[in-house]
């Protein structure tokens, strides 16, 4: 359903250019979740704006469902690391998830009732009626994956989605990806630092190289379903996965261990 | 909260001290150009607001000349703040049309409004048009400025987060762009409540015939002291009046602004 060849990024021109991506390859199928890690500044986040049609990038193609993006998709949701602007402080939660609705064609009631039901799935039932400040940034978060689950994208892109919240906040956020997952089916790129998060989460592990950044590995990760914040994390398979994907994002494939 | 209280007593509680040491200098220097401030507070009364209670207890001056001021002070502040608002916002966001017109503007709002009364006079006129004219002029620098500013640097996330989500033109404006750029612009509209009043006086002073300024005018050249000095009273009182009543619109409307901090 996504495709991307060669694709290039180069900010700027002349001597101080940043050539941040260096010809990406990547192709994901409907209904994976895909993780992408990969050293910090290494380009994953202009990947990612590429996907969503916020960048034009300077070279390659992107195919979005055989279709080349050349603005952001229809169908396609964005949750962002920075919650606290990207969630509209000037409205209540509910208002801030029922806002891209219009444009499905749904009346007022029905986009409010979208809105509450989205809400409730990722336990914010009561919510609603607040403003976004006023919850703490775990909520935060799940206010604005509640806007991309009403929205009902075939694809949701998540950029470094957990990166500022406590570390049981961000365990439970990494069990709701895995919900909303297999409850809408919808595909999903998850960009993050986190190696053991990408494991974690992920049906396919992509690790990318510094920048200008390559694909460097393509690792599918096979694990016993439903993974388990304690016992998919002692599993040997996750340990070993972890492992070596930490050796990938740091640059030392030789020392890497092959796995199946 | 407790504290925020007895600051606000405490500002309060000057005021009546103020008066009495006013009073009592007045009274014992016994001026005609210094009167107390309660032989002025009668004028007021007398001269303003002792009239029928049908006409909500208006005298006929203050029908011929505080309701002209009001009116042109309201409609003048109003078209100005529209104005500003609405050219801000589209400059804001077109840095193509704010490359061509700012040096125009940092022109224009260069210029003392007053020592354009007499070239407004030759355009538009004596009268209503002039002193709308003076105001609104004297008045849309700030509002237009603070607008372009709020327009202009809007947070890259909501816009990015605008178009991830296909918001429509209008709800990216509407539900976006204006809510956004809202403090600023509220920062400009506030100068511009103080800016009015004294536009209004300043343009009454020129080819008028009625209003608090002319009245004013009047007084002045018939050494009617306490008049002088009950106009100013009203302006004063006034000023208090709108800014108190802007203030309340703007918590109300900036709310969140105030409490996301």
């Amino acid at each position: 359903m996504l495709e991307i060849h060669n694709l290039t990024h180069t900010y700027g021109t002349g001597p101080g250019a940043h050539e941040a991506l260096g010809g990406v390859d990547l192709k994901v199928a409907e209904g994976e979740l895909v993780c992408i890690v990969g050293p910090s500044g290494c380009g994953k986040s202009t990947l990612l704006r590429s996907i969503a049609g916020l960048l034009r990038p300077t070279g390659g193609e992107i195919l979005f469902q055989g279709d080349p993006v050349e603005r952001t998709p229809d169908n396609l949701a964005v949750v962002f690391q920075d919650y606290s602007r990207s969630l509209f402080p000037w409205m209540s939660v509910a208002d801030n998830v029922a806002l891209p609705l219009r444009r499905k064609g749904m009346d007022g009631r029905q986009r409010r009732q979208a809105a509450l039901d989205a809400l409730e799935q990722v336990d914010l039932a009561g919510a609603g009626g607040k403003y976004p400040w006023e919850l703490s940034g775990g909520m935060q978060q799940r206010a604005s994956i509640a806007r991309a689950i009403a929205y009902r994208p075939t694809l949701m892109l998540m950029d470094e989605p957990f990166g500022s919240v406590d570390a049981q906040t961000r365990e439970d956020l990494e069990d709701l990806v895995l919900r909303v997952r297999a409850k809408h089916g919808m595909t999903i790129l998850l960009i993050t630092h986190d190696i053991d998060e990408s494991v974690y989460v992920g049906d396919r592990v992509i690790v990318l190289s510094k920048a200008p950044a390559k694909v460097v590995s393509d690792l599918r990760v096979q694990l016993p379903g439903p993974r388990d914040q304690i016992t998919t994390r002692e599993h040997p398979g996750f340990v070993q996965l972890r492992a070596e994907v930490g050796r990938l994002v740091r640059g030392r494939q030789g020392q890497a261990a092959s796995t199946g | 909260m407790i504290l925020s209280l007895l600051g606000r007593l405490g500002r309060l509680w000057i005021v009546p001290v103020a008066l009495a040491v006013w009073e009592l200098a007045a009274r014992e220097a016994r001026a005609v150009y210094f009167p107390p401030p309660s032989g002025i507070a009668l004028h007021v009364y007398e001269l303003w607001f002792s009239g029928p209670p049908a006409r909500l207890f208006l005298t006929d001056d203050a029908v011929a000349h505080i309701l002209p001021s009001l009116g042109r002070l309201l409609l003048g502040w109003s078209a100005a703040c529209l104005l500003g608002v609405v050219a801000g916002v589209a400059l804001g966001r077109s840095a193509r049309l704010s490359q061509y017109l700012s040096p125009l503007i940092h022109f224009a709002r260069s210029l003392p409004p007053p020592v354009l009364l007499p070239v407004f006079l030759v355009l538009v006129g004596v009268g209503t048009p002039l002193q709308l004219a003076g105001i609104v002029f004297g008045v849309v620098w700030p509002v237009l400025i603070n607008s372009i500013d709020g327009a202009r640097y809007i947070d890259r996330q909501y816009l990015d987060t605008a178009q991830v989500f296909g918001l429509s033109r209008r709800e990216r404006l509407t539900r976006v762009i204006l809510p956004a750029a809202a403090p600023k612009i509220f920062a400009g509209l506030r100068l511009s409540v103080a800016l009015a009043l004294i536009m209004m006086i300043i343009s009454e002073l020129l080819g008028s015939t009625e209003g608090v300024g002319y009245r004013l005018l009047i007084a002045q050249s018939q050494l009617d002291i306490l008049t002088m000095w009950a106009a100013t009273l009203l302006l004063g009182v006034l000023g208090i009046l709108f800014n108190a009543a802007f203030l309340a619109v703007e918590r109300r409307v900036l709310g969140w602004h105030r409490a996301a901090l």
